[in-house]
């Protein structure tokens, strides 16, 4: 059975509690469901089809579908399931909302609760960065990072970070033994 | 060299490579679904070219959108002209960008810092 949290209602109810100014926002979409290749394409084409007829700045258009795109293939590529089933697509929750100055992407999955310190970690770390030595991390692990066995370069968040100049906002919210819930809010200023 | 030239999708760039015609060129939207396995006959084929080069390369990006991952295969084939270039065959990377994308106008140059062969920035 799906835990409250991987629910629309359970997710919306802990965003709308966690980040009160979603209230005063505009939400765009809400997604919960597989997150496949086909998923990330189709929703991220409607999100630009539609800031487009919004006449956002470009750039500001070019940054959500960024954000929109890595967010989304890093739930395809590493979202894991409560019951163990690599054959079955990864499932996922997120939501794009509009507010005075920003634009905020939330997406939320499952977690093995083995990843959780490394990814902590990783996202502190890229918090607590200024923006030359982002451009040297990226730069480092370009060059010398490899390719995952699934396709992922290590560059995702360190590219967002980078792209949006925002933190992260992320939370691990505990299910069982093995799994738990990782919510991540990216913010991308209206500029 | 058999040429390789693939029309662009809305995940995957065009692709054209063609010895016989002096022609290199990357463009559009890259964000396939298995990035591995739509630029390795890339790599391959550069791979394969760079033993017996054009006495001249010019490649051409004309990008429009690359996700993280298409990047690293992007830089690996920089770093295959860095080779052709160390090897004493001269490369040109002409990098196109939308003029009022400063994203894409920045990846070319901080591209350009990383690896050292000409590079050209064409706003468009």
């Amino acid at each position: 059975m799906k835990p409250h949290i991987a629910t629309i209602q359970g997710f919306l109810d802990f965003l709308f509690k966690e980040y009160p100014f979603l209230n005063e926002s505009e939400i765009n979409l809400v997604y919960e469901g597989e997150i496949t290749h086909q998923i990330t394409k189709a929703f991220t084409q409607i999100t630009e089809a539609k800031l487009g007829s919004l006449e956002e700045a470009a750039s500001v258009q070019r940054k959500v579908f960024h954000v929109m795109v890595e967010c989304l293939q890093n739930i395809d590529k590493h979202g894991d399931k409560i019951e163990k089933d690599d054959k079955l697509p990864a499932r996922g929750l997120f939501i794009v909302s509009k507010c005075e100055n920003s634009y905020c992407v939330i997406t939320g999955n499952i977690i093995d609760n083995k990843k959780v310190p490394g990814l902590k970690e990783t996202l502190e770390i890229i918090n607590n960065t200024d923006k030359d030595t982002l451009k040297k991390m990226y730069k480092e692990q370009i060059k010398n990072g490899s390719l995952s066995d699934k396709g992922g370069a290590g560059l995702g968040f360190i590219d967002i970070a980078r792209k949006t100049e925002e933190k992260y906002n992320f939370h691990f919210i505990d299910i069982d033994k093995n799994v738990s819930f990782f919510i991540i809010k990216t913010t991308i200023l209206r500029k | 060299m058999n040429a390789i030239r693939l029309i662009g999708t809305d995940d995957t760039p065009g692709v054209v490579l063609d010895k016989e015609a002096g022609k290199f060129e990357l463009s559009g939207r890259s964000m396939p679904e298995d990035v591995v396995a739509f630029f390795q006959p890339i790599l391959d084929w550069i791979e394969d070219y760079k033993d017996s080069p054009n006495s001249k390369t010019v490649f051409d990006f004309k990008l429009t959108y690359f996700n993280t991952a298409s990047s690293k295969l992007l830089m690996d084939i920089l770093m295959m002209l860095e080779e052709m270039h160390e090897d004493g065959h001269e490369v040109l990377a002409k990098w196109h960008y939308p003029s009022d994308d400063e994203d894409m106008e920045e990846a070319g140059q901080e591209y350009a810092e990383i690896v050292e062969i000409p590079f050209e920035h064409i706003a468009y």
